[in-house]
Parts: C-alpha cells; sequence; structure tokens
C-alpha cells in the first residue's frame, strides 16, 4: 500500500513540475545553469567510463570468437552494437543515477531541511516547477547526447584496445563497425536515455523535495534516490526494449 | 489585518492546535509566545499555509485564504515576507542575488533598477559592502538582516517572523527587534513573531499572545504581562529570576 501512496505522491509532485514557469527568463536561466551542472560536468565521467566499456567489450568479444571460423570483422559488429544497444545507455544512466541522483537529491534536500523551499513558497513561488523543471528538462535533452558521446568514445576504446592487444587489425575492426549497420539503433539508445534522464531527475528531486529532518536523512534520501533511480532504469531498460525492439 | 477563526491541526491524532481565534493588527507587532512545543510555530505555519489547517479559517484583509486555490494563494504570498528561524537564504546565492530573487520572479524591473532596489534594503537593514559575499560567509546576525531585506524588497503587506532572534546575541537581538519594529511602522505590516525571547516581548510586542498546549491561553499588550494573574503565563514569562526582579521592581 505504501507503493501506491508514494506513486501517488510522486504523480502529484509532477503535476506542480510540469506547470507553466513563473516567469520564463528565470527558467531559461536556471535551465543552462543545470545543462551545466548535469550535463557538461558528467562529460568526464561519461569519457572514462566509455573508453574502457568499449576496451573490454572488445577483448571480452576477441577472447570468445577465437574460433577461426568466426570471422574478425565480428568484434567490431559486437562491440558497435553492444554499445549501441545497451552499454552506452543503460550502464552510463546507471552511473550517471550515482553521480546525478545523489546531487540533486542532496542539493533540494539541503533546501528542504534548511527552510529555502519554504521561502520560496511563502514568496509566492512554484518551488517544485522552479527547482525540478529546469533539472527535468536540461537532463532530458542534454544526456542523450552524452549517449552519442559515449558511442564514440566506446568505438575507440574498443579500436584501441583491439589493436594495442592485436587482437584485431584496425581494417577488421572498422569493417566490423560498418558491416550491417542499422540507424534505427541510434534512436532506440537516444529514446532510452532520454527516459532514463527522466527517471533520474524526477525520481531524484522527489527524494529530496520530501525529505526531513536534518544532515542524515538528506543522506538518507541521496542513497534512496540513487537505489530508486537504477531500480526504474532496469525496469525501463525491459519494457522500452519489449516496446521498441519487438 | 489578519483574523484567525478557531482554527485546529493535529498531526496524526495529536492535536497541536484547538480552537485558536485572534485579530492581528496592521501596523503592529503582534508577538506569539509559548514554551516549546507549545505550537506557535504550527500556528505561524498555519497562518502563511505551510500547514493545511484541519479547520477553521484564516483571513487576509478579508479574504478567506485557507479556502482559496493555488494560484488564488500565491497572489496573497507575493504580499507576504517571512524570516525565518535560520535565515533560510539560497545558499548558492550572493547576498545580492538573494535580496534580488522577488524582484527577479515577480517584477518587470531592468538589472540596474532591481541591483538598485536591493542596495536599498540592503542599506535600510546596514548591511553595507556585502553584495557579493554568499550567506555562508557572514555572521548569523547579518544573515538574518540579508532576510530581513529580502522579505522587504516587495514592500510587503504582511511580514512573518519566526523566532528571528535564536542564536544570536543580545545586542544583534536588540538589533534585529529594532529593525522588525521600525520596518513594521515604516511599511505599516500586518507582522506576527513568534518567539520566546522576553526582551522582545517587553521591547517590541504592540500584542502578545500566549500558546499553552496548543490552545490560545492569554492576549495582551507587554505592559499588560505584569499585570496577568494567569499562573501559566507568569510561570513562563517570569522563570528565570532576572524577569522575576523587573516584576517586582515595577
Amino acid at each position: 500500500m505504501k507503493l501506491f501512496y508514494h506513486i501517488g505522491k510522486y504523480i502529484l509532485l509532477m503535476s506542480h513540475v510540469f506547470c507553466k514557469p513563473d516567469k520564463f527568463k528565470v527558467f531559461y536561466k536556471q535551465t543552462i545553469r543545470e545543462i551545466g551542472f548535469l550535463g557538461i560536468n558528467s562529460i568526464g565521467i561519461t569519457a572514462i567510463i566509455s573508453v574502457f566499456m568499449g576496451a573490454v567489450i572488445t577483448i571480452q568479444t576477441a577472447y570468445n570468437t577465437e574460433n577461426p571460423l568466426y570471422p574478425s570483422y565480428l568484434i567490431g559488429l559486437t562491440a558497435r552494437d553492444t554499445l549501441l544497444l545497451e552499454f552506452s545507455s543503460t550502464i552510463v544512466a546507471l552511473i550517471l543515477a550515482g553521480k546525478i541522483g545523489s546531487n540533486i537529491a542532496s542539493e533540494i534536500g539541503t533546501m528542504r531541511v534548511t527552510e529555502q523551499i519554504d521561502a520560496l513558497e511563502i514568496m509566492g513561488v512554484n518551488s517544485a516547477n522552479y527547482l525540478i523543471l529546469p533539472k527535468i528538462v536540461a537532463a532530458v535533452f542534454f544526456i542523450p547526447l552524452l549517449t552519442i558521446m559515449s558511442i564514440c568514445i566506446g568505438l575507440f576504446g574498443g579500436w584501441i584496445a583491439g589493436i594495442s592487444t592485436g587482437v584485431v587489425s584496425t581494417q577488421d575492426y572498422v569493417f566490423g563497425i560498418q558491416y550491417a549497420f542499422v540507424p534505427y539503433y541510434i534512436v532506440y539508445g537516444l529514446i532510452k536515455m532520454a527516459v532514463f534522464a527522466f527517471l533520474i531527475t524526477s525520481i531524484s528531486s522527489f527524494h529530496g523535495y520530501y525529505s526531513h529532518g536534518g544532515s542524515l536523512e538528506v543522506g538518507k534520501s541521496s542513497t534512496l534516490a540513487v537505489v530508486h533511480s537504477s531500480i526504474f532504469i532496469l525496469i525501463f531498460n525491459f519494457i522500452l526494449t519489449q516496446l521498441l525492439l519487438s | 489585518m489578519i483574523e484567525v477563526k478557531n482554527i485546529y491541526k493535529s498531526f496524526e491524532n495529536a492535536n497541536v492546535l484547538e480552537d485558536i481565534s485572534e485579530t492581528f493588527e496592521k501596523g503592529k507587532a503582534n508577538l506569539i509566545i509559548g514554551q516549546s512545543g507549545s505550537g506557535k510555530t504550527v500556528l505561524l505555519k498555519s497562518i502563511v499555509g505551510l500547514h493545511e489547517i484541519d479547520s477553521g479559517e484564516i483571513i487576509y484583509d478579508g479574504q478567506v485564504f485557507n479556502k482559496m486555490n493555488f494560484n488564488g494563494k500565491k497572489e496573497i504570498r507575493k504580499q507576504m515576507g517571512m524570516l525565518f528561524q535560520g535565515g533560510a537564504l539560497f545558499d548558492s546565492n550572493t547576498v545580492e542575488e538573494n535580496v534580488m530573487f522577488p524582484l527577479d520572479m515577480f517584477t518587470d524591473m531592468t538589472s540596474d533598477e532591481k541591483r538598485e532596489r536591493a542596495n536599498e534594503c540592503l542599506k535600510r537593514v546596514n548591511i553595507i559592502n556585502k553584495n557579493n559575499l554568499f550567506p555562508s560567509e557572514i555572521s548569523g546576525g547579518m544573515q538574518k538582516r540579508v532576510a530581513i531585506a529580502r522579505a522587504i524588497s516587495l514592500n510587503p503587506k504582511y511580514l512573518f517572523c519566526d523566532e528571528p532572534n535564536s542564536g544570536l546575541d543580545p545586542k544583534t537581538a536588540i538589533l534585529i527587534d529594532n529593525l522588525i519594529k521600525e520596518i513594521t511602522e515604516e511599511y505599516n505590516t500586518t507582522t506576527i513573531i513568534n518567539t520566546h525571547d522576553m526582551n522582545s516581548v517587553l521591547a517590541i510586542g504592540d500584542k502578545v499572545i500566549f500558546i499553552y498546549n496548543g490552545q490560545k491561553w492569554w492576549h495582551g499588550t507587554n505592559e499588560d504581562i505584569f499585570k496577568s494573574d494567569n499562573e501559566e503565563l507568569n510561570d513562563f514569562v517570569f522563570a528565570s529570576k532576572l524577569a522575576q526582579k523587573i516584576k517586582m521592581n515595577r
């Protein structure tokens, strides 16, 4: 029963979030600020993860396809499809849930326990809309760009790992990543990432917004934000895969 | 003027406020006093709409606030200023940005006009040359004064202060009290102050309401306190030896 209570509370919060902003100029300014905090600040971690994801996929695929009957361009093809379909969206989203999710929950949670949100409400500002909508908009529009970046860097990481360990030649790798390419996979990855970005920002904001108590409770909200965001990413990964690829 | 009529508020079957009715007049410092846990913060937060009351009416200049929709409340709230116990300044904004915030949200002033108004308000509360500092870089007393400057930036009709003196040294506390009193008279605001600081009660209490166990137990002026034979009020107000001495000398 508590689950339905929280879902109801989440929906009510979202109904306040998705309202017309009090002032578009302020909303625009806040959104640009959030693109910096949530998006641009995540470029580094996404790049690091992607390089190593691509490298590991390449080496593991090579290890599993040692049979001479398998063509070696299969390594590039596998790296490409794995990154496109799963790793550059789902794994990156799970990492970002940890980074962005805890950041959002602790920021909004601290504002709640130090009465800054009450101060906004007293001024007549729709605090949910003012604090949460710019984060959602910034994440939904910017984080999918990180997926594209992750795919490119992952493929590059795979190539570096492949040629440095000698498991695949540049020619075979490049042929593999071009072979039987399905452009829809990129669309699929972007749609997934946009949904994951929404889940991360909205769930983390929800936990921060309803924090109460002191710093310990804000810490707990932050942890819950990461855990719940991760669980919902996995659930929606399953749902979206069935809907978009079946 | 703000009126509260027969308000009740409970949390999980525990009655926190019971049948409270009172009128808070314009241009006067209305003080709510009571022990910790007596319900005064709940009362103040109910008046400003941060808590929804179970029954009763909260009336702002003839308009029943607690029965208004979201947008109606929003319009009334634009006329409110509130000083929170901890200041509640936005910690990622500078002093100047904090004071300019209500102007950014609700006026069409140019940047220069907003900056000028913010500086006027900061000057009014004696904060000079601190515009670019963050709240964490100024003292607690200064934070309270910046919060007052933010609260008055839109010329509010209603001013609420929750424990304005908590955590301040006696000298700064007097400064804050005097500032609130001056602003109340200058802007002709309806001011409601939650406090358990007896110096504030005696210095600026035009009207004092004593809350005991969630009920309005007594009301009167700060002068009336000395004449009251209300046992609970006397126990609370004259708990310290200093207060007892003051009463004896009167």
